[in-house]
């Protein structure tokens, strides 16, 4: 695929080094000669030197034969204006980077009217994977699909769990409640169970669920989900910000610690059921006081990388549950992962991570009838998505009658926005979006899920 | 330094010495002529020691600039070594000193040879000679890439190596599509000379070897009279083709994308073809005494400037005879060179841009010391750093150029003589004056001088820097 990425900065860079490994065709454009000509040396790709939203340098760029324009440039307007030339000049799939929290009400309205395929808030996108680490501290790893309606879990079974030594089938009929086991993992192999599986302590299953459902589910079983109650932010930026305010609205009790006084009563005006300390972060003293020791999570979020490493390394010393570190630019993963950091989140990969999604769905669709596809559990296992039109085969028929290849599973119906988990009865029906997950690779069509006879 | 990878790439680029032998091969059997052989015997050596070296890919695959230089210039010592041995077997070249200057020559697209009698060859080892010029014309590593994955990360400095011209500059994004793009332009204009000449009633022998030694700009000719003994059509057709090949293939490739609007802008190739003009006009104007015809004093003058511009080396006309003026073009234009991103050698026309700019820019600060000027080609501002290496590449070319100067000295030849045997091979052309002349060669040299320039000309053909690096003993200091 042609893709021209406007901007190179941390995201920028990230996503060049990344889709020219997966074989795409990258042309940059940056002001900066230095920049462009660095990425030029390092990576497969060509580089033009200018302003990326205008429409000279675009037509050099080759815009016409483009299939796609990611821009990440510093600023929100510029990142729109290249979108909106680039849709004009070339007739390509755009992506902006909004992340001024004046338009963030407005994303669905820029995205839709503007005509972009789509619109990522770094910050934001940042603040909801640390939210959900929080609420759900004992899952490994959280996806979303069907537009986040639905969530995929994926963790291990605890010890002396109920689910020890249950069948699928007698765990439905013993916990009654909507979910669905996709993939399990023992031994380091992956498999999608069917209903004679036999759960073990120490397996690694997903399970697929609607957002609602999962806390009653890990209620039912035993396991807490150990959502935190209380949580202490050190840093009051825009990712704080966001953050606080998603953790209030699940009930738990935020408390920010910020150094300058205008940006606190900033953030006291907006969120008004979070605590707002006026101090700085990194004074020990503070800490104690507000009581580092007796918060069950910690978030360090300020702009420098090496304070937030200390200081989580602090917390975890005080006696922190849960930590999560704020990485902006620091590369050395192996020195960071040695560490006893808990959780780390790099909002730059974040970012990265949700285009290149994109990025990947929209190259598995071209010649196919995927319409979204992503790579779970490093890559071992996948989840498509599908719509059913009017060529599939076996339309209303329980999926119990239906010749499903083995290691293939329905995870989930999208009717009219009605999300279904299905069991053997339910069926498919033309218009619905079904989510596939398989541990085989190749899938190009709705119909390759069928035996052929 | 990354040794292995190094050894891997050498690997590679024997495995395809051994592929580009097999045409002369086959040219053996077909000719019935037991020379073949030589040939067949040196393939199944390269492939046996590239598929040695190529057996484990290395883990670490990745080209930093030093290894990419050394990797570049390395490959081309022992493509001319190889690539001399079927001359050396089949005993037409006894020397193997003399073997490796013709190959080196072959390669480098230089056309300077020892042999005083070329007709008495095989044509199995005439075509292998002319062949040489195809292969090096575009670059080795160019073709390597093109058909190779070779390393995980960029290729870029591989190909910056090999490919002439102040700043290398990607026709796509990536590298290997890059390569592949220009080696379909150049067959595909290749394979157009090629059937112009059968046009003419060219022998396809000679068709296929006369378009060889023009796409790659090289010169070895398969006659003793070079392109002479030709009718005017086929001299005409060879004269056009030269200067196209000269032309820098990004406008080709702009043609492709029928970007005519960028095409016009390229000053180099205006530049250069203005040149091309004003010479042939004034040497026509100074050797018209020499010619009853006009037409035939233009057709001659034509056809040494454009094989002299593109450093070709064919010749239709013993231009040592020719007025002094007339020489002293001609040898000026062996300085200057074809455009940048040709399969052409010299100084490259863009160079000459970029100097004569800093140069008025520079006499500018003269008049007013407070000028703030900068220094713009094709509307672009050009970059400190291509101004930097090209002014060093001045300076290392005039370095090279005076040192190889003396010590060919050695052999007591007249200055006229020496001079342009080094101008001949730094500028990859081939034939110069007085000793070394259209209708002479460099079988006169010593052994000692033969080495001195068949590095020249690899120097000439990389441009100058990867040869340099070879020799820098701070490069293999660990």
């Amino acid at each position: 695929m042609k893709i021209i990425i406007v901007g190179c900065g941390k995201v920028g860079e990230t996503l060049a080094a990344v889709l020219s490994q997966e074989g795409n065709d990258i042309t940059i454009i940056d002001k900066k000669e230095e920049v462009v000509d660095r990425l030029c040396r390092e990576y497969d790709i060509m580089g033009y030197v200018g302003n990326g939203a205008s429409y000279s340098v675009q037509l050099e760029a080759d815009i016409e034969r483009a299939d796609l324009m990611i821009a990440v440039t510093g600023s929100d307007e510029l990142n729109l204006l290249c979108c909106l030339t680039a849709k004009k000049a070339g007739n390509c799939h755009t992506i902006a980077r909004v992340r001024n929290p004046e338009y963030n009400n407005e994303l669905n309205f820029i995205q839709e009217e503007l005509g972009l395929a789509m619109v990522i808030n770094q910050e934001l996108a940042a603040a909801l994977e640390i939210s959900r680490v929080l609420k759900f501290p004992s899952a490994i790893e959280i996806d979303t699909f069907a537009k986040g309606r639905v969530e995929l879990l994926r963790f291990k079974i605890p010890r002396d769990s109920i689910l020890d030594n249950l069948t699928l089938n007698e765990m439905h009929s013993k916990i009654k409640c909507n979910v669905l086991v996709c993939t399990a993992e023992r031994d380091g192999r992956i498999l999608i169970p069917k209903g004679d599986y036999i759960l073990r302590a120490g397996d690694v299953i997903s399970i697929i669920a609607a957002s609602k459902d999962e806390n009653l589910f890990f209620k039912k079983i035993g396991i807490h989900t150990n959502q935190v109650k209380n949580t202490m932010i050190v840093g009051g930026g825009e990712i704080a910000y966001y953050l606080a305010r998603m953790l209030a609205s699940a009930g738990i009790q935020v408390k920010i610690l910020e150094k300058r006084l205008d940006r606190c009563e900033e953030l006291c005006e907006m969120l008004p059921k979070a605590t707002i300390i006026h101090g700085d972060g990194t004074n020990k003293q503070l800490l104690e006081e507000e009581g580092i020791s007796s918060t069950e999570s910690f978030v360090a979020l300020t702009d420098f990388d090496e304070e937030n490493v200390i200081l989580s390394l602090y917390a975890r010393k005080c006696g922190c549950r849960k930590i999560v570190t704020k990485i902006n630019r620091f590369v050395f993963d192996e020195v960071i992962e040695s560490l006893d950091m808990d959780t780390t989140i790099y909002p730059r990969d974040i970012t990265a991570e949700y285009i290149l999604q994109y990025v990947r769905a929209m190259k598995n669709s071209i010649g196919s009838n995927v319409e979204t596809l992503h790579r779970i559990i490093d890559n071992q296992a996948e989840t498509l998505e599908f719509i059913i039109r009017n060529n599939f085969q076996m339309k209303n028929i329980p999926l119990q009658d239906l010749p499903i290849k083995p290691g293939i599973l329905v995870a989930c119906i999208n009717r009219n926005g009605h999300i279904i988990l299905p069991r053997g009865k339910d069926e498919l029906q033309e218009g619905d979006t079904v989510v596939v997950v398989t541990a085989k690779k190749g899938l190009n069509d709705i119909n390759d899920i069928l035996q052929t006879r | 330094m990354n040794y292995r990878m190094i050894i891997y790439v050498l690997g590679w680029i024997l495995n395809f010495e051994a592929l580009f032998l097999l045409p002369s091969a086959a040219a053996g059997l077909i000719f019935r002529e037991r020379e073949g052989l030589s040939i067949l015997v040196t393939a199944a050596i390269c492939l046996v020691l590239g598929l040695l070296a190529v057996r484990r890919k290395p883990q670490r695959a990745k080209l930093y600039a030093r290894e990419g230089f050394i990797s570049v210039a390395l490959s081309w010592l022992v493509l001319s070594f190889f690539g001399a041995l079927p001359f050396y077997f089949s005993g037409y070249i006894p020397s193997i000193i003399d073997a490796v200057f013709e190959t080196a020559s072959g390669f480098t697209t230089t056309g300077a040879s020892i042999l005083a009698d070329v007709e008495a060859l095989p044509k199995c080892l005439l075509f292998w000679r002319s062949f040489t010029h195809w292969i090096g014309g575009m670059g080795v590593l160019v073709f390597v890439i093109a058909i190779l994955p070779l390393a995980g990360g960029s290729n870029m400095y591989l190909m910056k190596a090999e490919s002439p011209g102040p700043s290398v500059k990607k026709l796509v994004p990536k590298v290997k599509r890059t390569a592949v793009t220009l080696y379909l332009m150049y067959l595909l204009i290749t394979v157009v000379e090629f059937i112009f000449l059968v046009a003419g009633r060219m022998p396809v022998f000679d068709a296929l070897c006369t378009s060889f030694g023009t796409a790659g700009t090289g010169g070895f000719g398969i006659r003793n009279d070079s392109i002479a003994g030709y009718s005017s059509y086929i001299q005409v057709v060879v004269t056009v083709f030269m200067i196209l090949f000269g032309v820098n293939f990004n406008v080709y490739y702009l043609i492709y994308k029928k970007k005519w609007k960028d095409m016009l802008k390229c000053t180099e190739v205006i530049v250069y073809l203005t040149i091309i003009a004003v010479s042939i006009l004034l040497i026509s104007i100074n050797i018209r005494g020499m010619y009853s015809s006009g037409a035939t004093a233009v057709k001659d003058a034509a056809f040494q400037v454009g094989s002299i511009i593109t450093t070709t080396g064919f010749s239709t006309a013993n231009f040592d005879l020719w007025p002094a003026f007339s020489k002293t073009v001609l040898v000026l234009l062996m300085f200057v060179g074809a455009c940048a991103g040709s399969t052409g050698g010299g100084i490259k026309v863009s160079r000459v841009v970029i100097i004569f700019k800093t140069v008025t820019k520079e006499l500018d600060y003269i008049i007013h010391p407070n000028n703030v000027k900068k220094i713009k080609i094709e509307g672009k501002q050009l970059e400190h750093t291509v101004l930097r290496s090209t002014n060093v590449f001045i300076m290392a070319y005039i370095f090279i150029f005076v040192g190889s100067l003396l010590l060919i000295s050695l052999d007591n030849f007249d200055l006229v003589t020496n001079f342009t045997a080094v101008a001949a091979t730094l500028n990859n052309i081939g034939p110069g004056l007085g000793g070394v002349g259209p209708v002479s060669n460099f079988s006169a040299f010593s052994g000692f001088s033969k080495i001195v320039l068949t590095f020249d000309m690899l120097a000439g053909r990389l441009e100058l820097f990867p040869v340099m690096i070879l020799l820098s003993w701070k490069t293999w200091k660990k």
